[in-house]
Parts: structure tokens; C-alpha cells; sequence
């Protein structure tokens, strides 16, 4: 559970864009929630020995996941670099936080410390757990479910500490074990803790990986090249122990006859969180936003309304962000409040938010280049040139330089104003997995 | 929408057939239902509902509490085309008989200010009427349907004449007075009643919890706000302003005050402001300017000010104070600087001075009406045009851009040209000045003659009421304000003007002469 009595506890801001002024008969309310933390994180502000030093133990905890299937032997450089990375991972992991190391295949083995423990970070353990890498030798198939099912066993004998993250490294496809099972665990784990998946090579699966980044509310992200991993590891380790605050949630009030159309998280990346409300007391549903330290996430909330009359007012959603308590009871932490407004004035009604625009191009971007590139697996290259076209577009008038430059290895774009893209002759695997597995990262409004 | 008239087995408060818990309590509505008790089976018994309507003192609190508000239309099937008297019981029901059922001890009795310190709560009609008491009575039929769509829109049936007694709203002043001797049979008005308390009901669907940032917790609908309804009132001077149907909030500003010259002699003031509403705030920019203007012309005019200068000087003042809330404010997107008009009228020793800037205007009506009339010319698009011959005056009111301003406070205002004008009316009557809210609805002097209250000098709050109201119940598009300043005619005593210029008396006794001093400064 949250410490609220810690010192690094962040402070919450929400704040809220919009346009309130709906035309009469409108009922569809449309808010961009920016949300702030900040004065929690610990990464910058605090040198690494200082943390965890308190004596209240340890408050994260890490398990990092490597895949060791018999693939990663081919080339051999990829364990090597597996083994690498593992080992700046180690090393990025501040004294005094709980860590443990997981060999995947189509089972999990503990490699370090072993006995479904975690072990506490200090020179000492980091070391010995550098050396037990030598252990990782490739062999067996590959099923993630039996990793997480690991993670989480490991994770559960420290109910003490709120901030668990794991950290998965794949290479390939999750073959030995069916789809259904892989969704039970990542039913069954979810919300036990967070998790990030890193993919190496080409052969693995985009959507797969998304899926169980998506359901553990972390990141997913293509290391095409082996040698880039230890860098990677470090910048997501560093994240992972950054954050201050665990299981904050994203409440959303509606008034009677109102509901929630959809709740997204639209910044730093896309992630739809409409399925993941539960039910909060009367007209309230939280959405699991994960760990928080000091960072901003933008969420664009859409609720439809019963209409009312030209002049009447109605608070459309109070949006707040929640801590749960030891108790049962969950802390707001902060607030914003949504708003209706019925006019006759066109003027006012018919002006779309700058934010919500903006988001919503960068939703219907990330959509337009994972519909644009299952078209061009399937063979159908008029609807892929069609959907990638129109995320040049979007990328391009919404300064998503990134991604424009991602798309840019794709298609050749020949007019980025009007969308008309062709098909380069010769994409390379890692291009378009690069594209796809980076489409939902998203830009700010430029201001 | 008459799943409100469930209540909930547990607490009596009303649920919708949709709800899963219970607002009040949080009970899970769905394994009360499911135990097989009929929600309605359980909730309380109106038991008798009185109706009666408080009478305030000038020197009650705004607030009053205790007094026991009333409910009427309780069981009154669609409590809403109930009889005026019932409508008028809006706001002050106090619904003694839903107290059982554990209901929290503010929503029994003295919790008759259901809406706060809102009189009039948003509009004419009987916008909660009875409401209150369905709360209490699920059954007491359709009233939270018709209220929904009805807040502040509906044109609701409102009492003729019949304002038994009325309270002042949120007040600034702490001189306001009653005006005494208001015909009625003892029919509350709506506009009339200050509900006060702790318990708050929704004007909407009738739930008893409303958080504090002013929004029902059951249906989310806004509450009244102190200044959707405001009426003020002293000796010699009144105003009343009206959000209407139409806007959801009130930009309109007004301010009256009273106070003596250094001769001894009486000066009576009135400033009304209308925010414009592609503006960022307008509602701040129109309080502002409507209080900047009045303190500046009351501390001028204590002085021995000219009223003229005095008059020219104020509104200086207030576009000041609006240009400063351009920096204070950050600008809403696409949305301009903080703007409102303003019209003033002072009433010093039978002599009125009139000044604006911008589309608000000022009335002159005699008590016998034959020569009324308007005494300002709008800053505005339509007027231009006339001016310059370019289209006749149907043609250029006619036009979208007829409303346009072309003077205004605020700091994206070119230059800011106060127009006074003075006159010293030959006959008793009564000066009006007012926003586009009402002269919408009634543009000529002699078609707003014709609704003025015959009465209007002798009972000017009344009179303010009617025309706010008269404006309501053509739709209310705007937000109106009304400002009334009565003038007795010619003094007993004559008053010393020695540095004062000569000013025109009409030499016909229905017209008098206008002095017209446009631009002075």
C-alpha cells in the first residue's frame, strides 16, 4: 500500500481542457484529463544509495524475465546480449530494492535468488546475480503465461511492497501455450503488478506482446538490434524506480442517465482503458493507471449525457484520481471537473477543444497505421497505401515527427499534406515492426 | 425520466430505476429490490404540507431559516401546471413530512432554503415547485420529469401580480428596504422566495445532495447561482436581474445606491453592465464595471461632482477596471478580452443624467406615457448603419449584424467614449435603463411604455419585476437586467446649482426637452 506519510509521495494535479458548449440536443461531452504527479519521484532528485536506505524496508520491487528459449541461440549473439542487458539491468537496481531473475522458456526458472525469494539489492547481490547469468543457457520452447504465473509468485511473498514491476524479454512468439491460457494468467495477475515487454529480432509478435503490456500497464517496445538492449534496460529500470505511487486510479463520476463512452489514456502512448473500469459506489467506475512517479499522462474521456435545454448546465463528469487505502477505503487525490453547457450559440458550440482535436487525431493515427499494416499482411495494398496515407497525414499536421519518420521507412511519402503515400518496394521486417509497435506513442499539443 | 420517482428501501431517497447503489446511503439497490421490498412501500408520507410563505424584514438575515417554507403541489399530479400558488412554492418547500426514514436531519424541518441563497432560482416558472415535496413522495407524480427539461426553460404559469412579500437577493447593499405595500392575495411569488438552509435539493430531479462545487450529485445539473436572480432595492432606486431561459449563467450586472450631495440634496444612482459574450468572463467584466462605476459615481457626486463629469468620469473608471482584468484573467481560447457595456442613470435634485457605452439603454417614461422615450443611441451595428443613410432602421435590425457593438469596456476597445446626456423632466415618471434582454422584446419607447406597470413610480420594484419578467416569458433569450430610478417631479425645494448650465425645462408639458450632450468629456 501507498505510504502517504513518505516524503517522496507525489502530488497529483488534474486539469481538465474542454469545450463545455454543446449545441441543443447534443449529448456527447468530449475532455482531455491532463494529469500531473509530481515531487514523488526519486530518480533524479535522490543518488542511487540513497534510496531504500529508510527502515521501513524495501518499497519495489523487480523481476526481470529473460527469455531463454532455445531460438535465442540463434544468432548466439542474442543470449549473449540478453545476458548483457540482464546485467545493467541488475546493476541500475537501487540498494536497498527487492529483485529477482527469471530464465523463461515453456517453464520458469528462478536464476537468482532462487526459492521464490527476492533478494535486496547491494553490491554484494548485484554481483551474485550477475554471476548466476552464466546460467542462462538457451533450450525449450516459449510460454509467457508460466513467466508471469513466476513473477507473480515471487512478487507475493513481499505483499509489503506496493511498487512491483517485471520486466519481459522475448524473442519470439508465445508457441507453447494456447492464447486462452496466456489470457487467463494475465487475467489472473493483473493489477498484482506492472510489467514491461521488450521484443527481440523480428520474430515475435507485435499484438502479443502489446496484449500483456496492455493488461500490466506497461510499455512495449522492438529492440531490433540485440546491442541496443543494455541501454534500453537501463532507461526502463530507471523508470521502474522512479515511480513513488502504485495503483493510482482514474475515477470517473457520471450523473444518473449519463455513462462513459470511452476512457483513453492518449499520452505518452494510446491505451484504451474503457474495459478496465470497476465499479466504484454510485455512478462512479475506476480505470488502473498503474504506478505513478514524477511524470504527466493525458486521458481523453468521452461521456454521453441526457440532453437538456439550451441555457441549463450540467456537470457532465468529476473526474479524480484515487489512491486505495489499507483499509479498504480509497484517497482522492485530486479533481477535475467536466462540464456541460447547453447554447444557441453556434459560435461557442461548434469550436472543437485544441486538446481533444489533437488527441483525437493521434488515436485515429495509431489506428489508421496498425489497421494500415494488417492490410499489407493480409495482401491488400490499396486499403494499406489508403490507412498509411492518412497517418502521414495525421502525423505530419500534428508535428508526430517520430512517427512520421517511422512511417517514412514504410512509404515513400510523396505529398504528406494530401496523404499520398506509395509502398516502398523492399520494407525491411524490423521497419514495419518498428512502426507498428511504436504507433500508439503519441506528441503533445503544440503549444 | 420518472425513474426518479423510486426511492430507495433503505433511506427513502429517490433512485433511478438505473441505479445500482443508492445515493445517499450507498446501499446495493439491486439485492434491496431483489429482498422483495418495494422501495415504494417504504417511503414516507407527506404529512400535510402547509403553505405558507415567509415575510422578511429588511433587517433579517438574507437567509432566513426557520421560517417554515412550503411545498406546494405535493401529490398534485404533474405538480408543475399546478396553480400559481403552487408554483410559487418553489424554493421554499420544506417538505416536513420526509423526515422518516432515516433521512438526514437537514432535509426535515427549517430546511426550507432548498436552494441556498438563490431567489428565484434561474427563471420564471415554478422550476422546483413541488419538487421537494416528491422527494419526499415518489409518488406525488411526474414533477421531477417536467423539472428536468423545465429548469429555467419552461414557461411556467407565473402569478399575476401577486408578489405577497419578497426577499432581497444575496445583498450588497445594506441598505435595502422593502417595498412596502405590494398589491397581492398572498400568492408567493416565484421570483420572490429566498430558500435557506443546509439542505439543498436539486432543482433538477429533486435528490438532496448537491456538492460543493454547486452540481447535483445525482443528476449533475448546475444549481442556481446567487446571481441567475438578483434584486435589489432602495428609497429612490431598484434593479432586477435575470438570467433568462436561454444562457447558462448570468453575465448581466447591476449595482443601486444612494447617497447625499454636499448641499444636502439626494443623488440616486443606477449602473447596469451586460458582459459580452464571446469574451473571456464576461460575467466578472459587467460586476466589475457596474461596481467600479457606482463607487466612483457616488464618491464624485459626495464631492459636489457635476453629475455630467461625474457621470463621464465613472464610466472611465469602469473601463479601467475591465481593461485590468484582462491581465488578470489568461484569455479564454479564441475568446477576446474581458468586455460589457454599461448604461448609467444619476437623479440629482430632479435632474437626471444618463451615460453608456455600448447597446445597453436608457427609457424616459412619464407617469401618463404620451412622451415616452428612448434616451440613448446604441454603439452598435444597426445604428451606423441609419446614422449613415445606409439602410433604413427595419433594414439595418433586421440584419444578423444588427447587434453587433461598436462601443464597449474592455481592453480590446479602441477607444472608450462615454455618451452622457441630462435632462430635467417637466413631469413625474419614471427613468428605466436596461440591456438588450429586455429591449428585445420591446424596442420602441412607446411598445415598452406599454409594459411598463402603470404603477412603476410609486412600486418600482415591482415594476422591474414585471419587466424581467415580461422578458422571461417572451423566451428570456438573454440574460435581463432592469434598472428603475422614479423621479417625482420637481422638487419642493429648489436646490442651489449655481456653476450648473442652463438646462432646458420642456416647454410642453408631455414632452420634455432633452438636452443631448453626446461626447462631452
Amino acid at each position: 500500500m501507498a505510504k502517504l506519510t513518505k516524503s517522496n509521495f507525489p502530488q497529483f494535479s488534474v486539469d481538465i481542457f474542454q469545450n463545455a458548449y454543446l449545441a441543443q440536443g447534443a449529448n456527447e461531452v468530449n475532455a482531455i484529463v491532463t494529469v500531473t504527479a509530481t515531487g514523488g519521484g526519486t530518480s533524479a532528485a535522490l543518488p542511487a544509495a540513497g534510496y531504500g536506505s529508510s527502515l521501513d524496508g524495501p518499497d519495489a520491487a523487480v523481476v526481470i524475465a529473460v527469455d531463454c528459449s532455445g531460438s535465442m541461440d540463434y544468432p548466439p549473439t542474442k543470449i549473449r546480449n540478453a545476458r548483457e542487458a540482464t546485467a545493467v539491468a541488475i546493476d541500475s537496481v537501487r540498494d536497498g530494492v527487492a529483485f529477482a531473475v527469471v530464465a523463461g522458456t515453456h517453464e520458469a526458472k528462478e536464476v537468482y535468488p532462487g526459492a521464490g525469494q527476492l533478494a535486496i539489492s547491494s553490491p554484494g547481490t548485484r554481483e551474485e546475480a550477475k554471476q548466476s547469468l552464466r546460467r542462462l543457457t538457451p533450450g525449450g520452447g516459449t510460454a509467457i503465461g508460466t513467466w508471469l504465473t513466476k513473477a507473480d509468485q515471487i512478487f507475493s511473498t513481499r505483499p509489503d511492497i506496493s511498487i512491483r514491476h517485471a520486466i519481459l524479454l522475448t524473442d519470439g512468439r508465445n508457441e507453447h501455450e494456447r492464447p486462452d491460457q496466456l489470457q487467463h494468467t494475465l487475467d489472473r495477475v493483473q493489477g498484482r503488478f506492472t510489467a514491461d515487454c521488450r521484443g527481440v529480432g523480428t520474430d515475435w509478435e507485435v499484438a502479443e506482446l502489446r496484449r500483456i503490456s496492455s493488461a500490466l500497464l506497461g510499455s512495449v517496445d522492438i529492440v531490433a538490434d540485440p546491442s541496443g538492449l543494455a541501454e534500453d534496460f537501463r532507461a526502463m529500470m530507471e523508470k521502474a524506480m522512479g515511480k513513488a505511487v502504485a495503483d493510482v486510479a482514474l475515477r470517473v463520476w457520471t450523473p444518473a442517465n449519463a455513462s462513459v463512452k470511452f476512457v483513453k489514456q492518449v499520452a505518452p502512448v494510446v491505451e484504451d482503458l474503457s474495459g478496465r473500469r470497476v465499479d466504484a459506489g454510485p455512478r462512479a467506475g475506476d480505470y488502473p493507471t498503474g504506478s505513478w512517479g514524477d511524470e504527466s499522462r493525458d486521458y481523453h474521456v468521452c461521456i454521453e449525457v441526457p440532453p437538456a435545454g439550451v441555457g441549463d448546465e450540467m456537470l457532465a463528469g468529476r473526474i479524480s484520481l484515487v489512491v486505495p487505502q489499507p483499509d479498504g477505503t480509497s484517497e482522492v487525490l485530486s479533481q477535475g471537473l467536466v462540464k456541460a453547457v447547453w447554447t444557441d450559440d453556434l459560435n461557442a458550440s461548434t469550436k472543437i477543444n485544441p486538446q481533444v482535436a489533437h488527441y483525437t487525431g493521434q488515436a485515429e493515427l495509431a489506428g489508421a497505421i496498425q489497421e494500415g499494416l494488417d492490410a499489407h499482411r493480409r495482401g491488400d495494398l490499396d486499403t494499406a497505401t489508403a490507412k498509411l496515407g492518412k497517418a502521414v497525414q495525421l502525423a505530419a499536421e500534428s508535428g508526430n515527427e517520430d512517427t512520421f519518420k517511422l512511417l517514412s521507412k514504410v512509404v515513400d511519402v510523396v505529398d504528406a499534406k494530401e496523404g499520398t503515400v506509395r509502398f516502398r518496394k523492399n520494407v525491411s521486417e524490423e521497419d514495419s515492426m518498428t512502426l507498428e509497435t511504436r504507433s500508439t506513442k503519441t506528441v503533445r499539443v503544440k503549444k | 425520466m420518472d425513474q426518479l420517482t423510486l426511492s430507495c428501501p433503505n433511506c427513502a431517497q429517490p433512485v433511478a430505476e438505473s441505479d445500482r447503489y443508492c445515493e445517499e446511503c450507498g446501499i446495493d439497490l439491486s439485492t434491496a429490490r431483489a429482498s422483495g421490498t418495494d422501495p415504494r412501500a417504504t417511503a414516507p408520507a407527506p404529512s400535510g404540507f402547509s403553505a405558507t410563505h415567509h415575510a422578511t424584514t429588511p433587517d433579517d438575515s438574507p437567509l432566513p431559516s426557520g421560517t417554515s417554507g412550503a411545498a406546494g403541489g405535493t401529490g398534485a399530479d404533474g405538480g408543475y401546471d399546478a396553480a400559481p400558488g403552487a408554483a410559487g412554492s418553489r424554493g421554499t418547500a420544506a417538505h416536513d413530512g420526509a423526515t422518516g426514514g432515516g433521512l438526514p436531519a437537514a432535509a426535515g424541518k427549517g430546511a426550507d432554503g432548498a436552494y441556498g441563497a438563490m431567489p428565484g432560482t434561474g427563471g420564471l416558472g415554478p422550476t422546483g415547485g413541488g419538487l421537494p415535496g416528491a422527494a419526499g413522495e415518489p409518488d406525488a407524480g411526474g414533477g421531477y420529469d417536467a423539472a428536468f427539461g423545465a429548469v429555467g426553460a419552461a414557461a411556467a404559469p407565473v402569478p399575476s401580480g401577486a408578489t405577497g412579500d419578497f426577499v432581497l437577493a444575496a445583498p450588497v447593499l445594506a441598505t435595502e428596504v422593502e417595498e412596502p405595500e405590494v398589491s397581492g392575495a398572498g400568492a408567493p411569488d416565484p421570483w420572490s422566495s429566498v430558500p435557506a438552509g443546509d439542505a439543498r435539493v436539486c432543482v433538477g430531479c429533486g435528490a438532496q445532495r448537491i456538492d460543493t462545487d454547486g452540481y447535483c450529485e445525482a443528476c449533475g445539473l448546475a444549481q442556481p447561482r446567487p446571481r441567475d436572480h438578483q434584486e435589489r432595492s432602495l428609497n429612490g432606486v431598484c434593479g432586477v436581474s435575470d438570467r433568462g431561459h436561454r444562457h447558462h449563467r448570468n453575465e448581466d450586472a447591476f449595482a443601486v445606491a444612494a447617497t447625499s450631495r454636499p448641499d444636502g440634496g439626494s443623488a440616486v444612482v443606477a449602473v447596469v453592465c451586460d458582459g459580452v459574450s464571446s469574451a473571456t468572463r464576461p460575467d466578472d467584466a459587467s460586476q466589475a464595471a457596474a461596481d467600479s462605476a457606482s463607487e466612483a459615481l457616488l464618491e464624485a457626486l459626495e464631492s459636489g461632482v457635476e453629475p455630467e463629469t461625474a457621470m463621464t468620469e465613472a464610466i472611465m473608471t469602469a473601463a479601467n477596471r475591465v481593461d485590468e482584468l484582462a491581465d488578470e484573467f489568461e484569455r479564454e481560447p479564441s475568446r477576446n478580452a474581458p468586455a460589457c457595456t454599461i448604461v448609467s442613470a444619476v437623479l440629482t435634485e430632479g435632474r437626471v443624467t444618463v451615460g453608456w457605452v455600448g447597446d445597453s439603454r436608457a427609457y424616459w417614461f412619464p407617469d401618463d406615457r404620451s412622451g415616452s422615450r428612448r434616451l440613448t443611441v446604441d454603439d452598435s451595428w444597426a445604428t451606423r448603419m441609419v446614422e449613415a443613410g445606409l439602410m433604413s432602421e427595419a433594414e439595418a435590425f433586421a440584419d444578423a449584424r444588427a447587434h453587433a457593438i461598436t462601443g464597449w469596456l474592455g481592453a480590446d476597445a479602441i477607444e472608450v467614449e462615454p455618451h452622457t446626456l441630462t435632462f430635467t423632466p417637466d413631469a413625474p415618471g419614471t427613468v428605466l435603463i436596461c440591456t438588450d434582454g429586455l429591449w428585445n422584446y420591446a424596442e420602441a419607447a412607446a411598445d415598452l411604455a406599454a409594459v411598463v406597470p402603470a404603477d412603476a413610480r410609486t412600486k418600482p420594484l415591482h415594476a422591474a419585476q414585471t419587466l424581467a419578467r415580461y422578458a422571461c416569458d417572451r423566451g428570456g433569450h438573454d440574460n435581463v437586467t432592469v434598472a428603475l430610478l422614479p423621479v417625482d417631479g420637481i422638487e419642493p425645494h429648489e436646490p442651489t446649482m449655481p456653476n450648473h448650465p442652463p438646462t432646458l425645462v420642456g416647454d410642453s408639458l408631455d414632452s420634455p426637452t432633452l438636452q443631448l450632450r453626446e461626447g462631452e468629456s
